[in-house]
């Protein structure tokens, strides 16, 4: 579950966000920090999440920090699953 | 008091964490009117000396046109300075309705209204017009205004890979039944890179899912498209965009102003909710003549726009020839990529020491690694200027080692 949810996320954030196919990210690149994710194109991480494991996040929870990398994105939905 | 030490200390730091990031906003004093050939003042007390300017919105040179001049004065006689009220108190003279319905007769529209700026008009539009039931899909390098203006709006929001038709199409298949209106938000052309939109491709997608098309053309009224409309006449789609928003303070005078035109419902909707327009100013009677004279004078003859559109060009092409790195394009804006922050900045004061004036960007203006120098042409540049601006430009790339 684990491993398909880093997967499937990963793959979101790669064909969602990035240009360059040779560009590499893994749990610990910075998305926002870096800007391959922008405050307002957060939205899209967002809804995504959201659509795929059924959970709601608020505007607190979505935040630049809890979408910074893959691991505390990852740490987030966990966090949601687990108190839904 | 409230200003207390522990505010003014928590302010001088973020202040100094701006300084120390490199992003401190360093205003030069411009001695002179605004034109292609300045006084600027740089280093601050310095004796103002003359540059060339390639750093304005000045698209059309019409900032200090003697005609444009002439008729700002006239409004300032007959109309006075300012209005002293909103518009709907007693702040219109039929001087503003004039300039919008020549604005919407020129952008090709129903109808149009004048805001005291065009992002007052980005941040009206959208929470006038949508709702939670709607969606709001903007392109990723929208101007920063569509995005606040976005933000105002209680829509749900998306957005799409810079002009990447796919990632929109895709977005539009996943919003189609989920929305009762979806609306494409993009720029014209998008300053940074001076790259267009591909406003006939967005209009077939629109067509196709059923969606409202807004475009910011600040960068393009009065010069891109064959009588200089905009960048919808550039692509043949001036009936298939639904709203235009555009400015005054770039190619049509460049004082300030700002202009939504569109079908006579969204304007009537903004005339009577929009809260910029409700709550502002009108704009002032010498800038509403000076931009009555600016829409003659297009209308008259395509001069103007043929001469920058050669300008372009000729600059474009000497520069490419020389080696630079440019963003391929068809605008007036032509962005020298350098990469790294710190040469471009060092190449924008070698420039100006060699009297050319151009401004170095770098992160978070443009992507991590993609710093340039923003090139911005007007139909006021001679051939001798372009030249001696590309002279400048091989002398300083070559001492710097951009250029072999």
């Amino acid at each position: 579950m684990s491993s398909e949810m880093r997967d499937k996320i990963l793959e979101f954030i790669r064909d969602e966000y990035l240009d360059d196919e040779d560009q590499v990210i893994d749990e610990g690149t910075s998305l926002i920090t870096s800007g391959i994710v922008d405050s307002f194109s957060m939205v899209s991480l967002k809804n995504f999440l959201e659509d795929e494991y059924k959970i709601s996040l608020s505007d607190e929870e979505a935040s630049a920090e809890a979408f910074n990398t893959l691991n505390s994105i990852l740490k987030l939905v966990r966090t949601k699953l687990g108190s839904e | 008091m409230a200003y207390t030490d522990a505010v003014r200390s928590r302010f001088r730091k973020i202040l100094e964490e701006v300084r120390e990031a490199g992003l401190s906003k360093d205003e030069r004093y411009i001695r002179s009117e605004q034109g292609v050939k300045i006084m600027v003042e740089y280093p601050r007390g310095s004796e103002p000396r003359e540059v060339l300017n390639f750093c304005a919105n000045n698209y059309l040179g019409l900032s200090s046109h003697p005609k444009v001049v002439e008729a700002a004065q006239t409004g300032l006689r007959e109309r006075g300075y300012g209005m002293s009220s909103v518009r709907f108190i007693c702040g219109t003279q039929d001087i503003h309705r004039d300039l919008e319905r020549k604005m919407a007769e020129f952008l090709g529209k129903e109808d149009a209204i004048l805001f005291a700026s065009c992002f007052d008009a980005n941040a009206a539009v959208f929470e006038v017009l949508f709702g939670e039931e709607d969606v709001i899909i903007s392109d990723r390098l929208i101007h920063a205004s569509l995005i606040d203006g976005i933000r105002l709006c209680s829509a749900k929001r998306d957005s799409y890979k810079n002009a990447n038709m796919k990632h929109l199409e895709r977005k539009l298949q996943l919003w189609k039944e989920k929305a009762r209106h979806i609306c494409i938000v993009t720029d014209g052309v998008f300053s940074m890179d001076g790259i267009l939109a591909p406003l006939d491709e967005i209009a077939a997608l629109a067509e196709e899912y059923g969606a409202i098309v807004l475009v910011d053309d600040s960068h393009a009224t009065g010069f891109m498209g064959k009588t200089g409309r905009g960048v919808h006449e550039h692509c043949g789609v001036v009936d298939k965009i639904d709203i235009i928003t555009t400015t005054l303070g770039k190619a049509l005078g460049g004082a300030s102003g700002g202009v939504i035109a569109g079908p006579k419902e969204v304007i009537e909707m903004m005339r009577n909710r929009g809260r910029p327009y409700l709550f502002s100013n009108s704009v002032p009677p010498p800038i509403v003549y000076g931009a009555l004279e600016v829409i003659d004078l297009l209308n008259e003859t395509t001069e103007l726009r043929d001469r920058l559109e050669e300008n372009a060009k000729r600059f474009r092409t000497s520069m490419a020839e020389a080696g630079f790195n440019l963003v391929p394009g068809e605008t007036p804006i032509i962005p020298v990529m350098l990469g790294d922050a710190k040469l471009a900045n060092d190449m924008a004061r070698e420039l100006l020491e060699k009297g050319i004036y151009v401004i170095g960007f770098s992160h978070p203006v443009v992507p991590m690694g993609k710093a340039r120098i923003r090139v911005q042409l007007s139909a006021a540049h001679t051939n001798e200027d372009i030249d001696h601006a590309v002279a400048a430009f091989i002398e300083v790339g070559k001492k710097l080692e951009v250029i072999d």
